[in-house]
């Protein structure tokens, strides 16, 4: 299914391999676009893997899980936040507060901010905080972003570095606004060819994921390229970068086109932070590739994401809950498919679908164009935009016994609830089709072939 | 930095945030209260069985999954004293420097042979994990993190309040 053509990938201790390149009558030094970003955030003429640098950041933000963050500035002697104006809070994992002590998290983050002068305070409802970012214009091509959160390497699929911090790290950053970063090898998986039908950007990567491995990425950066990801739009795009993470990634890179430029124009991004592009003789220590017309609707069997099975493999098992929503699977474009699968039909009796969209941009386009009053006829569930019950938090945990569809990210066991529940991880597609008849099914059974 | 008479508790691959510290347990802010849930996840009886000062062994890609920092804060309350294992997930492997936690990439871990409950030594500045009838060796920590660790984490670095 796949070939690898290179593996001669460097290890830790390894000094970095050097390219130069003539050019304008002076020798270059090769780089990757996401080494030129490091480079130029942390004031070098060049960086190659390996090597360990301090890096100015652009735009650094912390979610409602970390209350961490505020407790670990004041113990590192913190004062003020040096770049206020570079800092968010964005309030999605207990968006709104489910308990009196998240509620209480949520107050002091609101003082701190309002005492270190942070004007982007995301209160609850605005959404997830990646797809908050970019909608508020927060993300440009060549900029690094820095959250408290796994999922940041979302953020590649527009050309930006974004990668994911601890709250020791975030305190440093908002404290020092930078921090050091080892400039990761670069990993790169091109995908050609059409998929077929009921085949989203979803299915591509639990494919990869589960051929690959999650730990096949781990401390790299993952670059997605080939036909197939040039042809899909950017909200698919995204959910390639965001998943990288559960290979291990430290951040995920797709080159803009037109297309990252259409999408971001829609938020007044029309600049790049930094104009970057990967040097032509660049060396990629790994590259894989795929045939995505060979890739079948897949999913992520319990308990971990790269337990792939073709989702014929797992046809007619029942399904107590359907949960389409996170920064991986809640955007317009997948509830517009849950939307189109359920259009007219209702939700099959003994089965819950819960809606989350994954930000308040999103519920609006969503109710805009109907898929809201669709879906609700249909019988779907909606929630107010954040993670929802992807971490287990709130919003539609899931019992003992259960078993959960989930457009989100991850299927560990007790993630989304009891440990002894059954979490597979699907496509929009798969989760709407499995929504209507009750049981796991294929979504080309109701797709035009 | 010596480490003596610790037990060690084993697990696997792939370990998880959410095995370490699952994520009905995020809301907690005090780090003894987060100390009592430590790896449930993974095994609910551990919190109960787990003897203060014992080593965490495990396979690959350890700490992988969510950036919590509660996976750490929970191991250090509990009192973990080290976690060895073939590879760590990033996020994971930054917080343990950061919050002093030990944590040591041993890519070679399975041909030690280690068991649950077995007693062993360890030398992080040497090297050196000898299990009472054999020593084995790997490589140790750089000399800045584990001065940094001895010193508590990267607070240590800054005791001083900012000037300005």
């Amino acid at each position: 299914m796949y070939d690898k053509i290179r593996n001669n990938s460097q290890s830790l201790h390894h000094e970095p391999l050097l390219l130069l390149n003539w050019h304008d009558n002076c020798w270059f030094i090769v780089m990757h676009a996401i080494e030129k970003i490091l480079a130029q955030a942390s004031g070098k003429t060049h960086v190659s893997a390996g090597e360990i640098v301090t890096a100015e950041i652009d735009v650094a933000e912390v979610n409602d899980l970390y209350l961490q963050v505020v407790q670990s500035f004041y113990e590192l002697g913190g004062t003020r936040v040096k770049f206020p104006d570079r800092t968010t809070f964005v309030f999605d994992h207990y968006s709104p507060a489910p308990t009196i002590k998240a509620a209480d998290n949520h107050r002091k983050m609101r003082e701190f901010c309002h005492a270190m002068g942070i004007e982007a305070l995301f209160d609850i409802g605005k959404g997830v905080c990646h797809q908050v970012l970019i909608e508020h214009g927060f993300v440009s091509p060549g900029s690094l972003v820095v959250e408290t959160d796994s999922h940041t390497t979302t953020l590649g699929a527009l050309g930006a570095f974004g990668t994911g911090v601890g709250a020791t790290d975030m305190a440093l950053i908002l404290r020092n606004g930078s921090l050091w970063f080892r400039v990761p090898e670069v990993m790169k998986i091109v995908i050609d060819g059409e998929p077929g039908p009921g085949v989203m950007a979803k299915d591509l990567i639990l494919h990869i994921i589960g051929t690959l491995k999650q730990d096949c990425a781990i401390y790299k950066c993952v670059e997605f390229a080939g036909s197939t990801v040039s042809a899909l739009p950017v909200e698919e795009r995204l959910v390639l970068c965001n998943m990288s993470v559960e290979m291990g990634a430290k951040t995920a890179y797709i080159q803009p086109d037109d297309k990252t430029w259409d999408y971001l124009a829609q938020f007044g991004v029309r600049q790049a932070r930094r104009s970057v592009i990967t040097d032509p003789d660049f060396h990629y220590p790994e590259e894989y590739h795929f045939d995505a017309h060979a890739i079948e609707p897949s999913l992520a069997l319990p308990g971990s994401v790269d337990n792939l099975a073709p989702v014929q493999e797992a046809e007619g098992i029942h399904v107590d809950q359907v949960f389409i929503g996170t920064c991986t699977g809640g955007r317009l474009n997948d509830i517009a498919t849950a939307a189109r699968i359920l259009q007219g039909k209702k939700v099959a009796e003994g089965t819950r679908l819960i809606i989350i969209p994954a930000s308040e941009e999103v519920f609006r386009q969503a109710l805009a164009r109907g898929y809201v009053q669709t879906l609700l006829e249909s019988g779907a569930v909606f929630s107010t935009p954040g993670c929802g019950p992807c971490l287990g938090a709130h919003e539609g945990v899931i019992a003992s016994g259960e078993t959960c569809l989930t457009t989100s990210s991850r299927n560990f066991p007790g993630r989304m609830g009891s440990n002894d529940a059954r979490i597979y991880v699907v496509s929009p597609a798969t989760a709407a089709v499995s929504a209507l008849f009750g049981t796991i099914t294929d979504p080309r059974q109701v797709l035009p072939s | 930095m010596k480490i003596k008479a610790s037990t060690i508790y084993c697990f696997g691959n792939n370990i998880d945030t959410d095995q370490i510290y699952p994520g009905r347990y995020l809301e907690l802010t005090d780090h003894a209260e987060i100390g009592r849930h430590a790896m449930e996840g993974a095994d609910p009886d551990f919190p109960r069985r787990f003897k203060k000062g014992g080593i965490i062994v495990a396979g690959s890609n350890f700490g992988c999954g969510s950036s919590r920092e509660h996976a750490v804060i929970t191991l250090k309350n509990i009192g973990v004293a080290a976690v060895l294992a073939k590879s760590f997930a990033r996020i994971f492997y930054r917080n343990c420097i950061n919050l002093a936690l030990p944590a040591v990439m041993i890519p070679e871990l399975d041909s030690f042979g280690l068991r649950e409950g077995q007693l062993i030594d360890l030398d992080l500045a040497e090297g050196t994990l000898a299990t009472g009838d054999k020593i084995f060796r790997f490589v140790p920590l750089p000399h800045d993190i584990l001065e940094l660790i001895e010193k508590g984490g990267v607070f240590a670095l800054y005791k001083t309040p900012e000037a300005g």
